[in-house]
Order: C-alpha cells, then structure tokens, then sequence
C-alpha cells in the first residue's frame, strides 16, 4: 500500500450548495449546476469575487450518454462566467463527485491554486429506465461481467447474497436503511424522495381510491414493504426501495488554501484527509461482502486526519443499495463485520442515533444524479458542521464528518474527512 | 518460413473465442503460479509478464447471487422477463478465482431457499444464428 503522505498544505471548504434533486424535464446539466453555484455563492458567509477562482473540476459521469453532450467542464465554467480558468471533468463512474472533490483538494495543496470551485452534475432522467441501466452498466468490467446478465442492482444483490449467507442477515433487515434514509430525506427540502415510506404509502392507497381501484390492504409499512404491489423485487434479494433513483441534479462547493479561508468566513471546514482507492471488478475480489477499495481509502484518510473511526460524528455514506449503507459502515470501521444491518436495525445510524448516517437521506432518498452525489454528500456535511442542517440538525457537536464515495461496485472509493475547529 | 502462433494473446476477444469451443480458460502466471479468470496479460501478485492459458476444470461453487427481473435488452431478447427470471452469479472456481456468470439449473420458484456455496459445473450457453451466434458462460447446479 503506497504510504500515506500529509497534505502540504491546508485546505479549507468554505461554501457548499446544491440544487435540488429530482426529475426535471426542462433543465439539462448546466441548468441544474448553475442553481448549485448560485446556492454555493449564497452560503460564503463574506462573500467573494468569482475572478478569484483559479480552477474548477467537475465529477460528472457520463453526459455522453445521458446528454448526448461529451466536454462538458468547459460548458459549466462558462455557464457561471468563470471562462477562461481550467475546467476539467472528472469520471471514475458514481464516485466522479468524490475524486473531483479530491483534485480540488490536490490543486490547493499543491500549491498551483488558492480558490477552487468543485462541483458534480449529472442529467440521468432524459432517458428510459432500461436506457439508463444499461449507461450504468458501462461502469462494469464490460466485457466480462455484463454477459452474465448482471445489471447494478444485481451486482449489489449478488453481495447482498453472500452477506446474508455469511452473516445470517435478512433481506427484511435492508428495509430499517430504507426507513431511515426516507426519515432524514422526508427534512431536506432538496431531497428528490422527501416522504417518509409511511407517507409514501399513504399516498399509493389515496391514487386507488381516486381512481376507484380497491385499495391495498396494508396496515403497517412492513406490510407495504413486503408486497410485491408495493415494493417489487428488482433483482432478488433487492427490492425498489433498497435502490437508489435515476435523478437529476447538481452540487458545487468552494475549496480555498488554508491561509486565506478568513477571507471567506469565519468558520471554515477543514478538509484534513482525502483518500482514494481502486478496486478489481466484484468477481475479482477474495470476498463479496467488503469492499476492499473502501477499507484502504478509509485507513489512508483516517491516517491522513490523524483520527479513527470512533471519533467521526457523522457520515455520508454511498448508499446506492441499501447493502451498500451496512457494508460501508463496517468498511469504514463504524461496526464489525456482520455486525452493520444489526446496528441499523437498533437505530444507531439514525439521527438521533450514537452514528448518524446519510442524515441527508443518502443516494436512496435524496436522489443519485451519480456524478453530482460525492459533492452533495460534502454539502450535507457543510449544513450539519455550520449547525444549518434545519430540522435534521443533529444534536451536538459535530466537530469531524466523513464522505465516503464509491464507484461502481467499488472499483474506485474516495474518502474525505471534514473537521470544524470553531 | 511464417512463425506458427501457439499461445493466443491474452485478451477478451481470445477468452471468447475459446468460450465458443466449449472451453473455459485460466490464464497462470509461470513465475509464481497465480491463476486468473478473466485473463490477463501481466500478473497482479508479481508483476510477471510471463503467462499461460490453462483450462480450467469447470468444477466451482456459488459464491453469490441474484435472480433478475428486470434486465438489460440482449437478455430480453433471448426470452427473458419478469415472469421468466434468469440468475447471475459470481462462482469460485476449484482453482481458487472467482467468475462471473449465468446460473442455470436452479429452483428460482424460492430464491431464499437457493444456498450461496451450491457445488456448480461449468455450461455454455448459446444464442442467434450464424456469425451472430454467442456463447455465453454458464455455471449449472
């Protein structure tokens, strides 16, 4: 493993801001980026003069195929008036957001910049489902692993398999991830699935009885979850809400040099550890249940931070599938091996839990325009360091916060650690 | 004199090929004996450049699985649905590396029931006609 190097020098966020996430049949990626910034310029307390910018990288994964449009850095830059500065777009498939975020971090602890904006956007919705399934499939190890038929839900499925062969968990236990995502979505106003599944649910038995169809005999929300009418399997042991949506949307967060972060506020995020890590293909892997990309990303940054998981506060965490949230939290040593989905089902990951994570609602309620949700995730945890998380503030001090993004199945993992000093 | 070319290089298209003849291949790393499927030119383990193609015994076990729904639009094409599911799977082959692949040959009807481990043997799966015949890797129960 190559040796953990510090930064050479600070850097500090200092504003963070998203659009909202949904499907959006009139606005395109550019649309979606500018509403991001504009909530970016919003958030830095002082202000600042956009001529400062001295570069910007875009996580964006695939425009090509979503869009129609390749290039697309460029476009972005001159769609916020920050033409002529270098403006590079940056794919490693979902975790393109993260890896941008870390170029930012690179840019400015090189020394090359003092200001650099990072955003992610990404315009999935234009498509049909089945389209958009097979443009995430190009993630994949194409030639090998596409003609057994797996799509992502069943790449994430396959895992979901060994874990509960490994560790006896049930399909059922994936559902308490569901809930509770759908819990902290149903408080963020940017969130594309901002209902709770009860709501949800509620509103599938008023549409029958609006149309004058029987309506569904579900009492409970295990009920719903349980019904194929309510929540179908997509690719066993997953169902529909164990996934993540197809959504629209984009995120954009300012990064500056340490030294002048007074310049923009009084209270800067500390971006103190900033790891990646690349993975084989799933069936290349000595175990199906753990992502080795993500354990390495993980120790490297937590070295780079000079923390351990114990001391984080909260997490934002890759939650594509709900199997993704419980093994990324034994990954990154919040629980032990086979010991995540019970810590899930005992409401430690909640809000108001000893580990919050996706406190934003994750990928699965927040929505996943898959180049946009590694800064999106850097975002929630700017809310919830500045005390500006609204009605899903956590209690307390959350002085140190993580992202954890990955690509694919976990062919690429970035991790960043977040700390608030005042 | 032409050079006879007895090793076929180690890439997809030479996996494929011998996936149309029925045979499942491992490429081995001469220098330190590590096996892998897919195929690969350099070894991961040493870094060697020296590889061969083995074949592997077909025998393996199901190290995870999904039964799919809803899949892409070539496994439409060949039948497949909502109402008529197929399986992939990731097999642990005897030579100790793992695989993806279809599984065939299991009771879907309780996909709970299915066992991650169930012993496999390696199948091959065609489909079209002419040059637009594929083979397609296969593990039966």
């Amino acid at each position: 493993m190559p040796k953990v190097k510090s930064l050479p020098r600070g850097v500090a966020m200092v504003g963070a801001g998203m659009s909202k996430f949904g499907a959006f049949a009139e606005k395109n990626s550019r649309d979606l980026f500018v509403e991001s910034y504009k909530a970016m310029t919003k958030s830095v307390d002082k202000g600042f003069d956009p001529s400062r910018i001295d570069a910007m990288y875009i996580g964006n994964f695939s425009s090509d195929q979503f869009e129609h449009q390749a290039h697309l850095a460029p476009i972005l830059a001159d769609s916020v008036g920050l033409l002529p500065i270098p403006a590079t777009r940056v794919e490693d498939a979902c975790a393109s957001g993260g890896v941008a975020l870390r170029q930012g971090v690179m840019a400015i602890a090189s020394g090359m910049a003092d200001v650099v904006l990072v955003g992610g956007a990404e315009k999935m919705t234009a498509l049909n489902t089945a389209a958009v399934t097979e443009a995430l499939a190009t993630a994949a190890d194409v030639p090998f692993e596409i003609p057994a038929g797996f799509t992502f839900p069943g790449f994430y499925a396959a895992m979901a398999s060994a874990y509960m062969a490994q560790y006896g968990m049930k399909s059922e236990h994936l559902m308490n991830v569901a809930i509770k995502n759908h819990d902290n979505a149903a408080l963020n106003p940017n969130a594309q699935f901002g209902v709770t599944i009860q709501t949800w649910m509620e509103g599938r038995v008023a549409a029958a009885l609006k149309k004058g169809k029987p309506a569904p005999t579900w009492s409970t929300i295990w009920d719903f979850l349980h019904d194929e009418g309510g929540n179908p399997t997509i690719a066993y042991p997953l169902r529909l809400f164990d996934c993540s949506p197809v959504s629209d949307g984009a995120a954009a967060v300012l990064l500056v040099a340490e030294e002048i972060a007074h310049e923009f506020t009084d209270h800067p995020i500390h971006i103190i550890g900033s790891a990646q890590s690349s993975g084989s293909a799933l069936h290349d892997r000595p175990s199906l249940t753990s992502i080795p990309a993500a354990k390495t990303a993980a120790a490297n940054a937590y070295e780079m931070a000079g923390v351990t998981a114990k001391d984080i506060r909260i997490a934002e965490v890759h939650d594509c599938f709900t199997i993704a949230e419980v093994i990324a939290s034994e990954d990154l040593g919040f629980f032990a091996p086979g010991e995540g989905f019970k810590a899930a089902e005992d409401g430690m990951t909640a809000r108001n839990g000893a580990k919050p994570i996706n406190t934003s609602g994750g990928l699965k309620a927040k929505g996943h325009p898959v180049g946009a949700s590694g800064v999106a995730q850097a975002v929630e945890v700017w809310k919830q360091m500045q005390g500006q998380a609204e009605a899903r503030q956590v209690d307390g001090d959350v002085n140190l916060a993580l992202t954890h993004n990955v690509g694919a199945t976990g062919s690429t993992c970035t991790v960043h650690v977040f700390e608030r000093r005042n | 004199m032409a050079e006879v070319i007895t090793i076929r290089p180690f890439t997809a298209a030479a996996f494929n090929q011998y996936l149309a003849e029925h045979k499942l291949m491992t490429v081995k790393c001469t220098k330190c004996g590590g096996v892998y499927a897919p195929p690969r030119a350099i070894c991961p383990k040493c870094h060697s450049e020296e590889m061969e193609w083995v074949e592997a015994s077909g025998k393996g076990k199901l190290a995870g699985f999904t039964v799919i729904y809803s899949g892409p639009t070539f496994m439409v094409e060949q039948g497949f649905d909502k109402k008529n599911p197929y399986v992939s799977g990731i097999v642990e082959l005897e030579e100790g590396t793992f695989i993806s692949a279809r599984i065939t040959g299991l009771d879907i009807s309780k996909p709970v029931e299915v066992k991650v481990g169930t012993p496999l043997m390696v199948d091959f799966v065609e489909f079209g006609e002419g040059e637009a015949k594929k083979t397609y890797l296969a593990f039966k129960a």
